[in-house]
């Protein structure tokens, strides 16, 4: 039967397509149109500590264990320069976000990416930076760096990235 | 079942190309529907549907061909026995193309001897205007009684419209409770790094995009009136609480205060809506008007509160919550404040959603690190996690607004796709978008 259904269908939406202007068969929904958004890229921030390569401030990404959302040691060094270059920058604001691996409800994960955007705002404010300069946003499990279901993956994603704006 | 996808393509083609056909000439619109109709046939990308389950105790029922039903340019019938069909409730009978007329009393012996319990009679009629009339009447064959009877007048292209209310009625005869046929759903398709939140029949027919992106959008949810749908999209960089209204494309910011704004639930009455905010630290619930006036905080922890999900008597909004140490289900009362533990059994319960007729939760809980669909009985003390699925990723669940199914997003193959279980674990459906990632479901509100 639907060997024989679909030559008739084609025909007849060929048919109908050549003769009438009618709606389309099946159509019961009243049109729907469509918004289309585009969100700009991060560009270069202007200022040359943090576009170069070589400084410290270019590292932008703190990585938390498994099930963890406080700060491992090992980036007490890049959170200091980033609380210290920001107290020397009252004029920027950063954005902090928080980032998790694939594993579980989506909006769970982007509560659990707000914990670790959050542990790392607050860090940089105990070192120096002013609260108003920073906000903690989470992207949860939509964006991430690496999208292998493998636990090296996942390391990779369970993030904050700090985000200066573009210049 | 490759066949009904390409068809179904073919139709979604034609949609589109119908909207431009008012800047072509005639001719060349025929050649752009021959061309595009057969890179359909390569390309088959509707979402199709697929039962995988069936109910236990289905009701054998025939739906023949309807009388003059050649005079139509689609057919009706079909519809209808597709909607029954994948309901997993019904079994059809096929008596060929041997029609019952309505308002003839059909021949009850000959029926009940091809194994039939009901049986549906029907005639197209010819109206002026170049309508069509649908007459039906629906029958219990074993007691020869008629359940009932119903005329619907049609324009040619409202087959699939027609045959969805025709299910509808006939679900609701012979299972007492509304059928779903004319509903819709929302999801999210991903395809490479674009977004898009596409609106489809509950059949996946007639797709349409409400909303492309680049960039994530989350958590679509339907207003009561189906009018609206309340997301998050990170468009701009952070998630931000748009509400939508469908027919005219209009965006609203509701939500789009300092830090994550995410999870909108509405409220039954429409007004409100439940969102997570972390404009005072963690993810927190509060309230806001449909308007996004008048935000008020809810809950207090210093953990984790997301998810929330109005009872449909609106006295409690559910939640998720890691304030215990791992994510339960929780229930703040939204008239006192006060907070009751809902799940109990396992270490990961989120994503709460409970039915329409407020008796059963559903969630996903993980179990040796599988996430499941769930139910537990809200009206039993015994609060015991019943696991209705097999598979390892299942999220976003999302009840039909009878009850009777749960859509969720689950994984095959490593990309998603959406699927549909009774309550009772046993009827199962798959819709699936070829070469595409289907994720975060929401199933819309009856339109009566």
């Amino acid at each position: 039967m639907k060997k024989l259904l679909l030559p008739v269908l084609l025909s007849s939406v060929l048919l109908a397509a050549c003769e009438s202007t009618t709606v389309a068969p099946g159509s019961d929904t009243s049109g729907i149109p469509t918004v289309i958004v585009d969100a700009p890229v991060n560009p270069d921030t202007g200022y040359k500590e943090l576009d170069d390569p070589s400084s410290i401030l270019y590292k932008r990404s703190v990585y938390f264990d498994f099930d963890r959302y406080d700060i491992n040691p090992q980036y007490r060094p890049l959170v200091e320069a980033h609380a210290s270059f920001l107290s020397k920058h009252p004029e920027l604001s950063i954005q902090i976000a928080g980032n998790t691996d694939e594993r579980g409800s989506r909006e769970y994960n982007l509560a659990l990416g707000q914990k670790r955007a959050e542990a790392v705002r607050r860090a940089l404010v105990l070192l120096g930076a002013r609260d108003s300069q920073i906000e903690a946003v989470s992207l949860g499990e939509e964006k991430p760096a690496c999208t292998a279901a493998t636990e090296e993956c996942y390391a990779q994603n369970r993030r904050g990235d700090l985000q200066y704006p573009a210049k | 079942m490759r066949h009904m996808a390409i068809i179904r393509n073919l139709v979604a083609y034609y949609t589109m190309i119908k909207s431009l056909s008012i800047f072509g000439h005639r001719l060349r619109l025929c050649l752009a529907v021959a061309l595009v109709a057969l890179g359909g046939l390569v390309h088959a990308a509707g979402l199709e549907v697929v039962v995988t389950g069936v109910g236990s105790n289905r009701e054998p029922v025939i739906i023949p061909v309807f009388e003059n039903e050649g005079s139509l340019p689609y057919t009706v019938s079909d519809v209808v026995r597709a909607d029954l069909e994948r309901s997993g409730r019904f079994s059809l009978i096929n008596i060929g193309t041997l029609p019952l007329p309505e308002p003839l009393e059909p021949d009850f012996d000959a029926l009940n001897s091809r194994g039939a319990h009901a049986a549906l009679t029907a005639s197209v009629v010819s109206v002026e205007g170049g309508r069509y009339e649908v007459r039906f009447r629906l029958y219990n064959t074993l007691t020869k009684v008629e359940l009932g009877a119903m005329m619907l007048r049609m324009s040619p292209n409202q087959n699939r419209l027609t045959g969805h209310r025709i299910a509808d009625f006939v679900y609701e005869k012979l299972y007492g409770m509304p059928g779903y046929f004319s509903t819709r759903i929302a999801y999210v398709v991903k395809s490479g790094t674009r977004y898009e939140l596409q609106i489809a029949d509950v059949d996946g027919m007639d797709a349409q995009p409400a909303l492309r992106s680049n960039e994530p959008i989350i958590s679509p949810a339907w207003s009561p009136d189906g009018q609206r749908l309340a997301y998050v999209s990170f468009e701009a960089k952070k998630p931000i609480i748009y509400v939508h209204t469908l027919t005219t494309g209009q965006r609203r910011v509701v939500a789009n205060f300092k830090g994550s704004n995410s999870a909108p639930a509405w409220a039954p009455d429409g007004t409100q809506l439940a969102v997570v905010l972390t404009k005072d630290g963690l993810s927190q619930l509060y309230v806001i008007n449909a308007d996004g006036s008048g935000a008020r905080r809810l809950t207090s922890s210093n953990g984790i509160d997301t998810e929330p999900f109005w009872s449909p008597d609106g006295e409690w909004i559910y939640f998720s919550s890691d304030r215990g140490g791992n994510p339960q289900i929780y229930r703040v009362s939204t008239r006192s404040g006060s907070v009751q533990r809902v799940t109990f059994d396992g270490s990961y319960n989120v994503s709460p959603r409970v039915s329409p007729d407020g008796k059963l939760l559903a969630f996903i809980t993980r179990d040796g690190g599988r996430f499941r669909v769930a139910v537990q009985d809200l009206t039993s003390a015994s609060r015991q996690t019943i696991t209705l699925t097999d598979s390892s990723r299942d999220e976003s669940p999302s009840f039909a607004p009878n009850g009777q199914m749960i859509l969720y997003a689950t994984d095959a193959g490593g990309r998603g796709v959406l699927s549909a279980v009774s309550p009772d674990g046993l009827v199962k459906q798959r819709l699936s978008v070829q070469a595409s990632d289907v994720r975060e479901p929401a199933w819309g509100p009856l339109l009566r």
